[in-house]
């Protein structure tokens, strides 16, 4: 990685946001790099949007001011769009993942993003794959698997691994959360595109 | 470097909140008593270790007391039994303290406090600022500041030597910037529980309030005739902390591989012009450093570690010859003559043969983000100060609708 990684999480309060930023700087850590993780902490509540940030980087990270132009951009929840934030300070060659059972044409539609844009944007079902293997709707741990599909910055079996690690210390006693878990990031990883 | 240090740097870091490494390394430190309240952005601190007391990972007594001036009164008295006492607060719960905060010093208790660095009330605001810590600069406590989650852990393990030591005695308070670092996550490297039980050692206190075989008094009235020795002896307290404050830095880098000073000068040898900074500010500003090198202009930056005491001398001595430079305020002293920072750094360099142009800057009040571009700025006005000789605005208001 020749240069620093920015990450934007988009979502509602309930969503897991925040802790989706946390996971991601917990295992990119695990495996040797740089991170950042901080969520923009405003009047939240149940519902509202809320964003996260993330920076990785192979070299110490000393920046501390708010990421503006994030590299990545990730949308818990896709009616967000239509805030207009999900595609602010996206630089040209950004990437955009957005959790929708829609296709990525039909979201670069609603996005205004045009033929000539060299943004690119990657989809994926994230609320029927929690459902089927949480139980529940809670999109942010497939979500993580599809932006390490986009970004190629860490490997499927290290995030695998961070994250049973951390779950376990949280679900000590409900092994089933964990797998869910486990098997909704690595279908979300399959299952983007 | 001893063979800990090198053992050190194959350790890798684990990914921690500023928080997180704040509450893990009061674990480390195992105090005898913790007396706290929370508040916004302290909270996960108080939260976390009383988590870490309940699983009995510590053998702390907590005291979840009803306000900050009962948690530092409490912190006082445990102290002033013989035991290493803490607390931690931020903003307005360290206002609520302010009272106890001089009687601590006054006491010449060795507590060691974290804060959390948040904008005080009126009008509410949860996000970091140094109004807080600032306005507690004359308290007659120590104050060692933090870049981020890596030197909030280090200074707090170092504190409780410094504030312990026999020549000092004396409280020291060890910040960090709320949300930013006490919420944000990053890489730190930790020393394992023994090495860091090892470094603090047990407290040795002089005189105890539980002595019974050598009863004291804590505390008593002081009038004409004692009580400006007293505080003589306080001042002198915090001469001697200076030197202190180095020989535990110098302590704690054979551990751990890392060198701390009474600031860091991050290019500055022989830069042309620089900013002067607390915080984690100082990070965002040495990337912006890093842009100017690599365009060959002689920019550099100096970050503060001790606010309290002032290292004057050593100021004087990175500072004089550098042509400008411009002092940045995470707090605004209301005076109508800059902030604190500002204030103490000209007096220090009033006595030098040659002075820098200087000017101020009030930034990042209630949480106000400090971009890359805000940084820029200064380093342009610098740039313009140099070319024409004179400070164009003394005190400026950053990144603010005005």
């Amino acid at each position: 990685m020749a240069r620093m990684l920015e990450v934007r999480w988009h979502g509602r309060g309930g969503q897991g946001a925040k802790t989706a930023a946390l996971l991601f700087a917990e295992a990119a850590a695990a495996a040797g790099k740089r991170v950042q993780a901080f969520p923009e902490y405003g009047p939240e509540r149940m519902g509202a949007p809320v964003t996260s940030y993330n920076r990785v980087s192979d070299e110490e990270i000393t920046l501390h001011s708010g990421v503006t132009s994030p590299d990545f951009v990730v949308v818990l929840d896709a009616t967000l769009i239509d805030t207009g934030k999900v595609t602010e300070g996206i630089p040209e060659d950004g990437v955009i993942v957005i959790n929708t059972p829609q296709s990525p044409e039909e979201m670069r539609q609603q996005l205004g993003l045009g033929e000539d844009s060299k943004v690119k944007v990657f989809t994926v079902d994230a609320d029927t794959i929690s459902k089927e293997t949480i139980g529940r709707v809670i999109p942010n741990t497939p979500m993580l698997g599809a932006l390490i599909k986009a970004t190629g910055v860490l490997d499927l079996e290290d995030l695998l691994e961070d994250t049973k690690r951390k779950l376990e210390q949280k679900f000590r006693n409900r092994p089933e959360i964990i797998q869910g878990n486990l098997e909704a990031i690595r279908r979300a990883y399959q299952e983007v595109k | 470097m001893g063979n800990s240090a090198l053992a050190n740097e194959a350790v890798k870091s684990v990914a921690l909140t500023g928080n997180e490494a704040v509450a893990t390394a009061m674990r480390q430190i195992h105090p005898d008593v913790v007396a706290a309240y929370p508040i916004t952005p302290q909270t996960e601190i108080v939260q976390i270790f009383s988590t870490f007391v309940a699983d009995g990972l510590v053998q702390t007594e907590f005291v979840p007391v009803e306000s900050e001036h009962s948690a530092m009164s409490a912190t006082v008295g445990a102290s002033a039994a013989g035991a290493r006492a803490m607390t931690a607060t931020s903003a307005n719960g360290l206002a609520l303290m302010w009272e106890v905060l001089y009687i601590a010093a006054g006491l010449r208790l060795p507590i060691v406090m974290p804060v959390v660095n948040r904008a005080l009330s009126a009008p509410i605001n949860i996000h970091c600022d140094h109004s807080d810590t600032m306005g507690a600069r004359d308290s007659g406590w120590i104050q060692l500041y933090s870049e981020n989650a890596q030197e909030a852990y280090d200074n707090l393990i170092q504190a409780v030597r410094i504030a312990e030591h026999p020549e000092v005695n004396l409280p020291v308070m060890v910040m960090m910037d709320g949300f930013i670092i006490s919420h944000g996550m990053e890489n730190v490297f930790l020393l394992s529980d023994e090495e860091v039980r090892k470094f603090v050692g047990e407290r040795k206190p002089h005189y105890t309030l539980l002595d019974a075989e050598n009863p004291i008094t804590v505390g008593p009235l002081d009038l004409q005739d004692f009580y400006f020795e007293h505080r003589r002896q306080q001042a002198e307290a915090m001469f001697n902390a200076d030197k202190v404050v180095q020989e535990v830095a110098d302590e704690f880098a054979k551990l751990s591989g890392r060198q701390y000073e009474f600031f860091e000068a991050y290019k500055l040898d022989d830069a042309e012009m620089a900013i002067v900074v607390i915080g984690s500010t100082a990070g965002t500003a040495k990337y912006v450093v890093n842009e100017l090198r690599a365009k060959g202009v002689k920019a550099g930056l100096l970050k503060m570690r001790m606010f309290r005491p002032f290292p004057a001398a050593r100021l004087r001595e990175a500072l004089a010859d550098i042509p400008a430079v411009a002092v940045m305020d995470r707090a605004d002293s209301l005076a109508a003559c800059g902030g604190p920072l500002f204030g103490d750094l000209r007096a220090a360099l009033y006595s030098a043969s040659k002075r820098p142009l200087m000017n101020n800057y009030i930034y990042g009040l209630g949480g106000r983000d400090v971009t890359l571009d805000h940084i820029r700025t200064v380093y342009q006005d610098l740039e313009e100060m140099l070319r024409t000789g004179e400070v164009k605005r003394e005190i400026n208001y950053l990144g603010v609708r005005e």
